[in-house]
């Protein structure tokens, strides 16, 4: 058993909100991504759990026990850092063996546990060496196999790929997931990389300036986006901004002149909202038709095994939309149709979502 | 290739800073011009210590002699001021240590207010001309009664050597990783062991290049340690100044050769143990 629970926790830094009334529940064995950009408050949710910083408000609960003012040290918290904070003049068997050697363990043991260690990690025989000597890739084992030694209830991991370069990085994705669930050890994992999280976590929790925006599974995030952030951040959406109309089951976003048929659940007729859609909910039309919009300038990118449709349109702007790698232009008019937006209350400003990397230090709920 | 950018010039003036040969040449005869300047003076000195008789326009001396060195060590004056030296350079420099080290740490890690005034606080005794600290200095240890003391001699010598370990240990600690001691927290370590199983042995090289500059600094030390320790402790370099007024110059170079030896002694066992790049900067001492 080993479940975490944050519970309202708040760190602010001068004139800055680092994490803004954060509540989450981790279950047992769960494996829980924080994603989010950069400055979102992903990592200092992290190291509050591993204790290196102190919340300003909330409680940290690891199995039912208050752990918020515990030293890192006295927590059964063990954490993977983006540069491994690999120990530089210990050797590989001497980094994993490091805790093992503060509980005053026999020799014996801790050299067995030291192997064994290293051996779930995929790393046997480097016993020897110095972090120096060792590729990206193996120290980032020896970083793990230091953490997993001790056995601890929860595992952190700070963007541990991040140093990794593209093929590697998907290798290791898949082996962290290996070792979690060979281990049955309740993971958290910090990235700003959607592909990790998604392909990674049981639950993925996205954050934005602080805020947790929503927890769900892959499939939660990315087909039921919560807000528009969160549907703009994960995967890539065609964001519009007009005014909800609601006429009884039926809601259609006025985007300009244009009309949008949305999901709304709950909006009231002439809220601001905010429309996603996503490229592959964009139907590609060669004729006009009923709520298709011509597209000009259109033009297409190739990503190998899909292309992508770009173009204007006078009352939305740039559109993109996803089609089969087949799909030619051939100079002939194009018609797209939205098969499936959402609208969100524009509670944020449109610019303040599309420009992920601005980040509004004055902001505060 | 319709936009080209217009053609370079045929013949650049700095062509040769491309030339590796050239490059190398260059760098040979800085190198070498280096050692000259400053190797010449040292020479100069041996030689002297060893001359029996040398005039000008001789390159070398015309007779060889262990005359000189036998009267300096003969001295007792001489075996005497080597040892109060030694005696005192080790105490100032792990007194210094002491204050140092952890001050150093505070200055690289905690949050100390008003950081950079205080670790320019510290150089201001070196502003200064340095006769000038040292009178008053003497003026306050006839005061308290530490005029012509060992201890007085040792605090006056940690004035400089703090700045020296202070600034060199601060550095150091700043230059190691962080994270590198939260892991070791993590681990289940606590500060302290975190800090002498992790911080420590990757400072060692840092800080034994402090503790270098120190005992040097201390062992050099005349004009202040002439003014409070006259007339019972006199350390080889107030000893030397004597005289060089006093006797002749084969004396003084014997004299100097004995107290540059410790340095080198120092710094080639330190070469050893440490990067190339902290030996030179201890080199700059000698």
């Amino acid at each position: 058993m080993a479940e975490v629970e944050l519970r309202n926790v708040s760190k602010v830094y001068k004139d800055t909100v680092a994490v803004d009334d954060v509540s989450l529940h981790i279950r047992d064995r769960e494996f829980v991504a924080l994603l989010g950009p950069s400055g979102c408050g992903k990592t200092t949710t992290l190291r509050m759990l591993a204790g290196f910083i102190r919340p300003d408000g909330g409680q940290i609960l690891i199995d039912g026990h208050d752990v918020t003012d515990l030293p890192p040290e006295r927590r059964p918290t063990a954490m993977v850092f983006q540069s491994y904070a690999l120990w530089p003049h210990m050797t590989v068997a001497d980094n994993v063996a490091f805790g093992l050697r503060l509980r005053k363990l026999a020799r014996n043991v801790v050299e067995e546990r030291t192997a064994r260690m290293l051996d779930v990690v995929g790393l046997p025989g480097v016993t020897k060496r110095y972090p120096s000597q060792l590729s990206g890739g193996q120290q980032q084992r020896v970083a793990l196999a230091r953490a997993l030694v001790l056995g601890p209830k929860i595992l952190l991991l700070d963007e541990p790929l991040s140093n990794l370069d593209a093929k590697l990085r998907v290798r290791m994705r898949d082996e962290i997931r290996r070792i979690q669930q060979e281990l049955q050890i309740t993971t958290v994992y910090v990235t700003h990389d959607q592909e990790e999280a998604l392909t990674m976590a049981d639950r993925i929790a996205v954050m934005n300036k602080g805020v947790l925006q929503q927890v769900g599974d892959a499939l939660d995030i990315y087909d039921r986006p919560a807000t528009a952030f969160v549907a703009d951040f994960i995967g890539s959406s065609n964001l519009l901004s007009g005014t909800l109309r609601v006429a009884g089951a039926s809601a259609v976003a006025e985007v300009g002149t244009a009309r949008v048929p949305v999901d709304a659940d709950g909006l009231a007729d002439g809220t601001a909202v905010t429309v996603s859609a996503r490229p592959e909910d964009m139907e590609v039309l060669r004729a006009p038709a009923a709520d298709a919009f011509a597209l000009e300038d259109a033009r297409l990118v190739n990503f190998g095994a899909y292309k992508r449709l770009l173009g204007r349109h006078p009352a939305f702007g740039q559109l993109e939309a996803r089609v089969p790698k087949s799909f030619r232009l051939d100079n002939a008019p194009v018609y797209v149709r939205f098969t499936r937006a959402r609208a969100f209350a524009s509670d944020e400003a449109p610019a303040d979502i599309t420009d992920k990397a601005a980040r509004d230090p004055a902001r505060n709920r | 290739m319709a936009a080209q950018a217009p053609a370079l010039p045929a013949v650049r003036l700095t062509w040769w800073i491309d030339d590796p040969r050239m490059r190398r040449m260059l760098l040979r005869l800085f190198a070498g011009a280096l050692a000259v300047f400053i190797g010449i003076p040292l020479l100069t000195l041996v030689l002297w210590s060893f001359a029996g008789e040398w005039f000008w326009p001789n390159l070398i001396p015309t007779q060889w002699s262990l005359r000189w060195w036998q009267e300096v060590l003969e001295n007792p004056r001489v075996t005497d001021a080597m040892f109060l030296s030694f005696t005192i350079a080790p105490v100032v420099t792990a007194l210094t240590a002491l204050v140092a080290i952890p001050a150093g740490y505070a200055f690289a890690r905690l949050d100390v207010p008003y950081r950079r005034l205080l670790l320019l606080l510290f150089l201001i005794p070196n502003a200064f001309p340095r006769i000038g600290l040292y009178v008053s200095l003497a003026v306050l240890y006839y005061q308290i009664g530490l005029i012509d003391t060992y201890w007085g001699i040792v605090f006056l010598h940690m004035i400089g050597t703090l700045v020296y370990m202070t600034w060199i240990t601060t550095a150091t600690f700043r230059s190691i990783d962080p994270h590198l001691e939260e892991a070791a927290r993590d681990a289940g370590a606590s500060p302290l062991r975190a800090f002498f199983s992790v911080v420590m042995p990757l400072a060692l090289p840092g800080i034994i290049v402090a503790s270098l500059f120190s005992f040097l600094a201390s062992l050099d030390e005349a004009q202040g340690t002439l003014i409070v320790g006259t007339p019972h402790y006199i350390t080889m370099p107030v000893l030397l100044y004597t005289l060089i007024s006093s006797f002749q110059r084969p004396v003084a170079a014997v004299f100097s050769v004995l107290l540059a030896l410790p340095s080198l002694l120092l710094l080639v066992v330190a070469q050893r143990y440490l990067h190339s790049e902290y030996v030179a900067a201890g080199l700059g001492r000698v």
